[in-house]
């Protein structure tokens, strides 16, 4: 199905930019009208994504963030975040709850928070080539 | 942010989006407070901060953590929207206390 809009950005995975990030994401759906609560559900899970990226992918180095974002008709939207790091070698692991590498201050619950506050997640990752992140969420339509 | 102590409470009043890239100072300024007060009780007060992602979740713990050191306990205070919901799924309110406003 094409799209009835799109949005493609890139951005170096300076941690700066995660609030960039997820307001860009945000400002983008504003044209479909959504309820506050839709709109913050899925910038939280923006945020999680990209913040995986950031931290994880790319640990101290830096690298490029892609985020495409896809409107469909009906109210269907796509999230796609991808980085070029260091890849996930368990997917389902990783995605188990409380699960983290992150050390201390990381309380291993960002795939929790995007699987509960979007429709699906979808996960690939090649180790050493990167992760990509596609969240799916239906915003009803409010007329 | 700003910081009160009274009685062996410190509270410390968070402002703005809580993420990855903003925990880290806020992360430093609470635990230096902390680790100068020992305070019995550590108060986060929520009421002036938006939108928080899992790393609030990990600021709680941390600090959650850090006041174990002298068996002081931390409070959740002025919680709201997307906050609530972070707070709920996470299950955070096992081992810190949430304070509601009565009514
Ligand atoms: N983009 C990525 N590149 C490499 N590894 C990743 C990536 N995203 C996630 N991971 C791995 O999956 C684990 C779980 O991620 P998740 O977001 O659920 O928790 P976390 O980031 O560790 O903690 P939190 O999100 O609560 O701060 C991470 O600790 C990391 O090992
Ligand atoms: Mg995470």
């Amino acid at each position: 199905m094409k799209p009835i809009n799109k949005l493609e950005i890139k951005f170096p995975s300076n941690s700066v930019n995660e609030g960039f990030a997820r307001a860009a994401v945000s400002a983008f759906l504003s044209q479909l009208d959504p309820t506050l609560g839709e709109l913050t559900d899925l910038k939280t899970a923006v945020s999680e994504a990209v913040t995986n990226a950031i931290v994880h992918g790319y640990k101290e180095e830096l690298g490029p963030v892609y985020i495409t974002v896809k409107i469909f008709e009906g109210g269907k939207v796509t999230v796609r975040v991808r980085d070029k790091g260091c890849g996930i070698p368990d997917i389902p692991k990783a995605m188990e709850p409380l699960y983290t590498t992150g050390g201390e201050e990381r309380a291993g619950l960002g795939f929790a928070v995007m699987q509960s506050f979007c429709d699906s997640v979808r996960v690939t990752s090649k180790v050493g080539k990167g992760v990509s992140v596609t969240l799916c969420k239906h915003f009803e339509s409010r007329v | 942010m700003q910081f009160f102590y009274e009685e062996g409470v410190l509270t410390a009043k968070l402002a703005g989006e809580i993420d990855h890239h903003s925990a880290r100072e806020i992360r430093e300024l609470i635990d230096d407070h902390s680790r100068r007060k020992k305070p019995y009780c550590l108060r986060l007060d929520f009421t002036n901060v938006p939108f928080m992602d899992s790393s609030g979740i990990g600021l709680i713990l941390g600090r959650v953590r850090l006041l174990q050191l002298w068996r002081g306990r931390v409070v959740l205070c002025g919680l709201s929207g997307n906050l609530n919901k972070m707070v709920e799924l996470s299950g955070v309110s096992g081992v810190a206390a949430i304070e509601r406003r009565a009514g």
